[in-house]
C-alpha cells in the first residue's frame, strides 16, 4: 500500500496541475509541437472539457445503474425468473458489441453532439452492472435469507434491508467496469462532436501536434486511473465493514 | 406466481409485441443521395402488396411459433422464418423502391428493419439457450448462419441497399481493411501471448512479481483507449527516430505500429491474469498426487496445472480477441487502417452507410469471434469429464 500513498497525491497533483495550469507544461511539451505551431490547447479551457467529459460520464452512469439494478432485480424476483435466460443472453452478446461501434451507430439514429455519446455510454454501461448485480442478488448467503424470513420481515424489507445491502460490494465492481469503460468512450465521443477531452487529442492528431495528443492522453489517462482506483477503494472500505 | 399463461413463452411474448411495433415502423429510408437524411417508408408503401405480404406474413408466423414454451427447436425455427421474412422484405423494398427514383438515389433499412432484426436474433438466441446445444453442434451452426450471410451478400440480392453500394465503391479497400483489421487483432493476441503467458507461469510461482505486475496491468487496462493511441505516437516516434533500424522495420509514430503496441498493452491483464488464475485454479488433492508420483515442477506444470487451467487461460484470450477486434477500430484515427477507417470516414462525412461498412462488419467478426472462443472454452473444459 506505500506506493499508493506516495503516488496517489503525486498523480492528483500532476492532474490538477495539467488541467488547471497547463502553461506550466510548456517547456516540457514544446519540443512535441510542431515548430511555430501552439504547444497548448487554447480553444476551450481544459478544465471545461473535464468537467463536460465528467458530467457526460457521471450522467449516463447514474442512469444505468438505477435502470440496471431495478432491471436486476426484476429478473432475481420470482414473476421475472422466466427473463433471466434471455438478459443474461443479451448481457453476454452486448458485451461484445465495441463500444465504438455502439457510438458510431448511435450517431445514424440521434444525430451528432452529446446526445448519441451519452446513449451510447448508458447502454453500454447498463451491461457489466447488471451482471454484476444480478450475481450478487443471486449468490445471497442462505443462513442469512432464512434468518431475515425467520424474524418475519416482508419481501420488500428483505429486499430492501439484506439483499441489496448484501449485492451492494459486487454491485459496485460492475459500476466501477461500467464508468471506466464509459470514460473511454466519452474520449472517443469527441468524434462525433460531443465536448470531451477527446477533442484534445483529436485536434492533435488532425493536424499532427503531438503536444495536444500528450496533453489530452495525460489528462484523459490520469482521470481514468484516478477514478478506478478512487472507486477500487470505496469497495474494499465497503467490502471491510460488511466483513467486519 | 407465474405471469405465463400455460405453454406461452413470457419473452416470447415480449419479442411479438415488440415485433409488432417494428413492422408498424419505417421500414425502409429512401434519400435523394448518399448524405441527405432521407425519409422512412412503411412497409405498405414500400412495394406492391404481392411482394410485401408474403415477407410479413412469414415474419408474423415466425414471432407466432416464437410464443410457443415448447419445443425451444420451434421457436428456433420461428426465428429462422422470421429473418428470412424479414430480408426478402428488405430485397423486396430496395428493388421497388430503387425502380421509381433517379440514379443518385439511395435506400437503406430504417428502425423497422433493425429492431426487427434484433428481436429476431434475440428470439433464436433465446431459443439456442433453452435447446442447450453441443459445443460441436453451436460451430455448426454458426458456419451455417455465417455462409448463409455470406451466400445472401455475394448472390447480389442485397447490392440494391446503399451499404453495399458504399462497399461496391471501394471493394479493394475493404479487402485491405479487412486483413489489417485481422492482422491488428489476432497479431496483437500473438504478440500479447508470446509476452504475457511466459509472464504469468513466472508470476504463478513468484508470488512478489505477481504483486508487481498485476496492478501495473490493470491500471494500463483503465487508460482510455484513445488516449493510450494517442500516447502511442510520441513514444514511438521516439523509438523510430533513435533506434537504429527500428525505421526500416516500419516504426513509426503513426499507422499500424503505435496501434499495434496500444493493443498488445491491453491484451497483457487478461493473458497474464487469467494464466495466473488458470494456474492456480489446479486443485490441491492433484498437486499433491503429482507430487507423490515424484513429478519435477516442470512436469507439474505441463501435465496437471495447464491441462486443468485451460478453460480459464482461453478465457482470458476471449477476452482479448474480443476487445481487440473492437479497440482495432481507434487505429483507423491514428493511420492504422481497418475498419475503422471507414467508420471515422463516414462520421467525418456524415455519411451514414459508410459508417455501418465500418461497423457492421466488426460488429459481425467480435460475436463470432466470442461465440468461436466460447465453444473452445467448453471443448477444454468437458474434455476430462467426457473421456473418464
Amino acid at each position: 500500500m506505500t506506493p499508493g500513498l506516495i503516488l496517489r497525491p503525486l498523480l492528483i497533483l500532476l492532474l490538477l496541475a495539467l488541467v488547471l495550469r497547463p502553461e506550466w507544461f510548456i517547456p516540457l511539451f514544446a519540443p512535441l509541437a510542431p515548430e511555430g505551431g501552439p504547444v497548448i490547447y487554447t480553444r476551450s479551457s481544459l478544465l471545461s472539457l473535464s468537467l463536460s467529459h465528467l458530467a457526460l460520464v457521471a450522467a449516463a452512469s447514474a442512469a444505468a445503474t438505477v435502470v440496471a439494478v431495478t432491471l436486476a432485480i426484476l429478473v432475481t424476483r420470482p414473476a421475472g425468473a422466466a427473463f433471466r435466460p434471455l438478459s443474461r443472453t443479451i448481457t453476454n452478446m452486448g458485451q461484445t458489441f465495441p463500444p465504438v461501434a455502439v457510438l458510431a451507430l448511435a450517431v445514424p439514429a440521434l444525430g451528432f453532439g452529446a446526445g448519441p455519446t451519452l446513449v451510447a455510454l448508458f447502454l453500454y454501461g447498463l451491461l457489466p452492472i447488471f451482471e454484476n448485480a444480478v450475481t450478487g442478488l443471486t449468490t445471497l448467503p442462505p443462513a442469512t435469507m432464512e434468518a431475515a424470513r425467520g424474524i418475519g420481515l416482508s419481501r420488500w424489507q428483505r429486499l430492501i434491508k439484506v439483499e441489496l445491502p448484501l449485492a451492494l460490494p459486487v454491485t459496485l465492481t460492475g459500476i466501477r467496469l461500467s464508468v471506466v469503460i464509459a470514460l473511454g468512450t466519452a474520449t472517443i465521443g469527441s468524434t462525433v462532436a460531443a465536448r470531451t477531452l477527446g477533442e484534445v487529442i483529436i485536434a492533435g492528431l488532425l493536424t499532427s501536434n503531438t503536444a495536444f495528443v500528450l496533453q489530452g492522453g495525460l489528462a484523459v489517462g490520469l482521470f481514468a486511473v484516478l477514478i478506478y482506483d478512487a472507486l477500487v477503494q470505496l469497495e474494499r472500505y465497503l467490502a471491510r465493514r460488511m466483513g467486519g | 406466481m407465474k405471469t405465463t399463461g400455460a405453454g406461452l413463452s413470457a419473452p416470447g411474448l415480449l419479442f411479438a409485441v415488440a415485433g409488432l411495433a417494428a413492422l408498424l415502423s419505417p421500414f425502409m429510408t429512401l434519400a435523394a443521395n448518399r448524405i441527405v437524411a432521407g425519409e422512412g417508408i412503411f412497409l405498405w408503401n414500400m412495394a406492391s402488396a404481392g411482394a410485401v405480404i408474403p415477407g410479413a406474413a412469414a415474419v408474423l408466423a415466425g414471432l407466432g411459433l416464437g410464443l410457443l414454451q415448447q419445443p425451444a427447436s420451434l421457436r428456433f425455427a420461428g426465428a429462422v422464418l422470421g429473418l428470412g421474412g424479414a430480408l426478402w422484405l428488405l430485397t423486396q423494398g430496395a428493388s421497388s423502391l430503387l425502380a421509381e427514383t433517379g440514379e443518385y438515389a439511395r435506400v437503406s433499412p430504417a428502425v423497422g428493419f433493425w429492431v426487427l432484426l434484433v428481436v429476431l436474433m434475440l428470439l433464436m438466441a433465446d431459443a439456442l439457450t433453452a435447446m442447450a446445444p453441443r459445443p460441436l453442434t453451436r460451430g455448426a451452426i454458426l458456419v451455417a448462419i455465417l455462409s448463409a450471410l455470406g451466400l445472401i451478400l455475394w448472390s447480389g440480392a442485397l447490392s440494391d441497399l446503399s451499404v453495399m453500394q458504399e462497399f461496391a465503391s471501394r471493394r479493394d479497400a475493404f479487402l485491405r481493411e479487412t486483413m489489417r483489421h485481422l492482422g491488428l487483432a489476432f497479431g496483437s493476441l500473438a504478440a500479447a501471448v508470446v509476452i504475457g503467458f511466459p509472464l504469468g507461469i513466472l508470476a504463478h510461482r513468484r508470488a512478489a512479481l505477481r504483486s508487481a505486475t498485476l496492478p501495473v496491468l490493470s491500471f494500463l487496462q483503465t487508460i482510455p483507449s484513445l488516449a493510450m493511441f494517442g500516447l502511442m505516437i510520441p513514444i514511438l516516434s521516439w523509438v523510430g527516430a533513435t533506434l537504429p533500424g527500428a525505421r526500416a522495420l516500419g516504426i513509426a509514430g503513426i499507422g499500424f505500429a503505435p496501434a499495434f503496441t496500444a493493443l498488445v498493452l491491453y491484451s497483457l491483464l487478461p493473458v497474464v491474469g487469467n494464466t495466473v488464475a488458470g494456474l492456480a485454479s489446479a486443485p490441491p488433492a492433484a498437486l499433491e498426487a503429482a507430487r507423490g508420483m515424484g513429478m519435477t515442477p516442470g512436469q507439474r506444470l505441463r501435465r496437471v496445472e495447464l491441462p486443468l487451467g485451460l478453460p480459464i487461460i482461453l478465457t482470458g484470450l476471449r477476452i482479448v480477441l474480443v476487445q481487440n477486434i473492437g479497440l482495432a477500430v481507434i487505429a483507423g484515427l491514428i493511420g492504422g487502417g481497418g475498419f475503422g477507417t471507414f467508420v471515422f470516414q463516414g462520421l467525418n462525412q456524415t455519411a451514414t452507410d459508410l459508417i455501418l461498412l465500418g461497423a457492421l462488419p466488426t460488429v459481425v467478426m467480435a460475436l463470432s469471434a466470442a461465440i468461436v472462443m466460447d465453444i473452445l472454452v467448453d471443448l477444454t473444459r468437458r474434455t476430462p469429464k467426457d473421456k473418464t
